[in-house]
């Protein structure tokens, strides 16, 4: 065991890899050449359909103890993986790494495989039942949590070898062409996709709605692609479309967007060539409507808005306030036909997004991003993986990734949660190192980290509810109590790793 | 006179929700009614009550006014509603069916004895009546002059239609009449007038049409049931501009004339004499709750030494 520099314990080993504790978010430099994968000459100018996902898998060669990977933009509505895996288990191979972009409530179809050795081990993040089940020692799958952009440095850099990627194809030819942008399972950006098609071993596109040549525009090239397969369905529109798109009514939610509100104001950075981030809450909707009638009553001319796409985003792309949005992945409709049509709303792939390891990722150029948490301690140190019980329960998306790209990234969080308090003196889990945090906001105040004491002067002199963390802390803690410590065994079950391919943390078992 | 303390928003917070409750410090209204009475069922008047005297006892640093509408004196609750929150402290009592002079001042004795008891100076609560009943109405002239206690009048405007046996519009013109005589009684007695709830939480311009709407009839502040109301009440009651600088020149002007030993002075040929001081003050002081000015006016801005 190693303390790393939070103090976390990081064992030297975890499932067979070597592990580098963390130590700051910018010393770390890659070593590592592009990852390769072999040149191939395809002699034939006809089809690629291979046939259904059976004979895709068997076409692609995939044996016991390969990696595979899809990725998560069809979200909670995806059929494409489930599926993947059943018939991988029909042909009887078994002992398969998933390294998918991410992993989906949905997913928890996968259990019994995993119980049976078919899955034995997970190279990415998951929400839902699957990651509790870890945590509870009740399913033996090793789990390594990657950031968005950590997850595109993994396999660029070789460090997670995908044999066969299975990317859904919602508008697909017979030769490998594809969009997400049209087709019963429209997603919009591929964002995700695009690091596996430029990276896996063998790429096999997956269609529910084959096209007459060519799929254009194309954004993922027939060039890239071995095999291209069809499935009835690769995905229940209804879900694949975000749940929860709508500004916040909640009172409490509002004044947190209030005040980040008036944070991003004082930053002083909402003028000609602002560029923003927010996620898809209620409350970053919120968020992003102030923003949008500051823009507005200031005549502002913003440069770009990037992350996950909203219809709102959208609105504000058309109404001028931006020059362009770069989007990973669409969040609603309204971002899927917007992508499909406007060339200012940029399809972007995750390492341009958020990969630490290039010549600059999008992130660098974000002033102003807002961010959630299920945790934040006195260090600014924010958990967005464990919940309450200490189970790992959600994937870290772009998290720390965007902390670390803005230069004022502010994290939204409720001030208590069911009765829990959400400042504590160590999070369960870091996910996002305080040092890339800038503030804190809580519907009873703002916390800014000292690394922006101009910003913190200035909301002062805007009589905003600045305040200590640790006095935002105790004003917490007086309704809440102090809640018993979740407990948990010696037994290391996943790692956090950093965007940049340091442990920043580990999930433990519970202890029951 | 009636007072400066700025009333433009009063929120009711339910007494038996205790998730509520505890938001009660971060909203920016001026002051709280925590409710015993309506939003209370039965079944929970007495957890409520004690509920709401834990809060209180916990909430250190008050930072609006907290006014506990307590269950009408002719309920078997209301007794036990003062005894158990009045040590807590609140700064006045939110009295429902204030439907004549003499409910006021059944209270009045009331919480004079619970002053004796605790020790209080005499007056320390407050009361603010509900007129809210085709009698109160009648009586509101009365009833503003029924104690020395009282804050101001509310109206309330659910109730008043329950009674009055007709439907509640979003234009308000059946309630014109009774609005009047609450303003009347509550001028008259030169304390503040309150209007009604605004029920509909999700129709923001019907809101502040209400508001714009009250605040041309001369009430000062407004209740309300969500915190989202808040914004909207107090952008309607934030003064322009031109007024907050026409009411420093004012302020300027009468302390240039107390200086030369008068009350009364011209400003571009208006006389300047003491309402219009009052009312410059009471501008100044709406002008720096919305963050306009910084001065802080007291009495003897207004009034002049003694």
């Amino acid at each position: 065991m190693a303390r790393n520099s939070l103090g976390r314990e990081i064992p030297e080993t975890f499932a067979g890899k070597k592990l580098v504790p963390y130590s700051d978010p910018w010393s770390v430099q890659p070593h590592a050449e592009r990852s390769t994968r072999q040149i191939r000459r395809i002699a034939h100018n006809g089809s690629k359909l291979v046939g259904g996902l059976r004979e895709a898998i068997i076409a692609s060669g995939l044996k016991s103890g390969m990696t595979i990977s899809t990725h998560h933009s069809l979200r909670n509505g995806d059929r494409l993986l489930n599926e993947l895996v059943r018939e991988i288990d029909a042909l009887g191979i078994r002992d398969i790494k998933i390294a998918s972009s991410s992993v989906h409530v949905v997913h928890s179809e996968l259990v019994p495989y995993i119980r049976k050795g078919v899955i034995t081990g997970l190279e990415c993040g998951v929400n839902g039942l699957i990651g509790e089940l870890i945590s509870k020692g009740e399913l033996d799958c090793p789990i390594i949590v990657r950031s968005h952009g950590g997850r595109a440095r993994s396999l660029i850099t070789g460090e997670v070898p995908v044999d066969v990627a299975f990317l859904a194809a919602p508008c697909c030819d017979e030769y490998g062409n594809f969009n997400g942008f049209f087709g019963p399972s429209a997603c919009g950006s591929l964002g995700y996709a695009l690091v596996d098609a430029q990276h896996a071993h063998k790429v096999v596109a997956v269609t529910d709605n084959l096209v007459p040549f060519p799929a254009v525009p194309v954004s993922i090239p027939q060039s890239v692609v071995d095999f291209v397969a069809t499935m009835p369905s690769l995905g229940d529109p209804k879900k694949i479309v975000s749940s929860t798109t709508r500004i916040t009514t909640d009172p409490i939610g509002l004044q947190i967007a209030k005040h980040a509100a008036t944070v991003i104001e004082a930053s002083g950075y909402v003028k000609d060539g602002f560029s923003f981030q927010t996620g898809t809450g209620g409350i970053s909707l919120a968020v992003a409507e102030h923003v949008r009638n500051m823009m507005r009553r200031d005549k502002v001319k913003g440069s770009f808005g990037c992350g996950g796409i909203t219809g709102y985003f959208v609105d504000m792309l058309e109404e001028g306030l931006f020059e362009a949005l770069f989007d990973v992945q669409c969040f609603d409709l309204k971002a899927v036909q917007s992508i499909g049509r406007n060339q200012r709303h940029m399809e972007m792939t995750a390492g341009t997004y958020a990969n630490p390891f290039n010549c600059g990722a999008v992130v660098n150029r974000l002033d102003c991003a807002i961010l959630s948490a299920t945790e934040i301690d006195v260090n600014f140190n924010v958990n967005v993986n464990t919940e309450s019980m200490g189970y790992l329960l959600h994937n870290t998306g772009g998290h720390c990734d965007v902390a670390a790209g803005a230069k004022v990234s502010i994290v939204v969080c409720p001030s208590i949660r069911g009765r829990l308090p959400m400042i504590r003196d160590e999070v369960t889990t870091i996910t996002t190192p305080g040092e890339t945090v800038g503030v804190i906001v809580t519907e009873r105040g703002i916390a800014v980290n000292d690394n922006l004491p101009e910003l913190k002067e200035e909301l002062i002199r805007r009589k905003a509810p600045v305040k200590d963390i640790r006095q935002l802390r105790d004003e917490i803690q007086a309704v809440t109590g102090v809640p018993r410590p979740v407990e948990f065994e010696d037994k290391v079950v996943g790692l956090i790793e950093y965007r940049d391919g340091s442990i920043i943390d580990v999930v433990r078992k519970v202890r029951e | 006179m009636a007072e400066l303390k700025l009333r433009r928003s009063l929120l009711y917070v339910p007494g038996n929700m205790p998730s509520m409750l505890q938001n009660i410090p971060l909203f920016n209204c001026d002051a709280i009614q925590i409710d015993l009475e309506d939003a209370v069922p039965y079944s929970e008047k007495d957890a409520a009550r004690i509920l709401v005297r834990r809060f209180l006892e916990g909430y250190k640093d008050r930072n609006k006014e907290i006014l506990v509408r307590i269950n009408g004196l002719d309920t078997k609750w209301a007794l036990d509603d003062l005894k158990t929150v009045l040590p807590a402290l609140p700064d006045g009592i939110r009295l429902p069916k204030a439907d004549s002079p003499e409910v006021v001042e059944r209270l009045d004795t009331l919480l004079t004895e619970y002053e004796e008891e605790l020790g209080l100076p005499i007056g320390h609560f407050r009361i603010l009546p509900s007129i809210e009943t085709a009698e109160g109405v009648i009586n509101a002239v009365q009833t503003a002059r029924s104690s020395p206690r009282l804050i101001g009048l509310a109206f309330g405007a659910e109730d008043y239609t329950a009674t009055m046996e007709i439907e509640r519009t979003k234009s308000g013109e059946e309630l014109f009449n009774a609005r009047m005589n609450v303003l009347w009684g509550a001028k008259a007695a030169g304390i503040q007038a309150i209007d009604s709830i605004f029920a509909d939480v999700n129709d923001m311009e019907a809101l502040r049409k209400e508001t714009e709407l009250i605040k041309r009839l001369g009430f000062t502040g407004k209740c309300m049931v969500n915190p989202r109301q808040i914004d909207i009440i107090h952008d309607v009651f934030a003064p322009k501009q031109a007024e907050v600088d026409y009411a420093l020149e004012v302020m300027d002007a009468i302390k240039r004339a107390r200086e030369m030993g008068t009350g009364v002075i011209s400003l571009k040929g208006k006389m300047i004499d003491r309402p219009v001081v009052v009312r410059a003050a009471r501008v100044l002081n709406t002008a720096r709750a919305h963050g306009m000015v910084d001065v802080v006016i007291n009495e003897e801005d207004i009034y002049g030494a003694e």
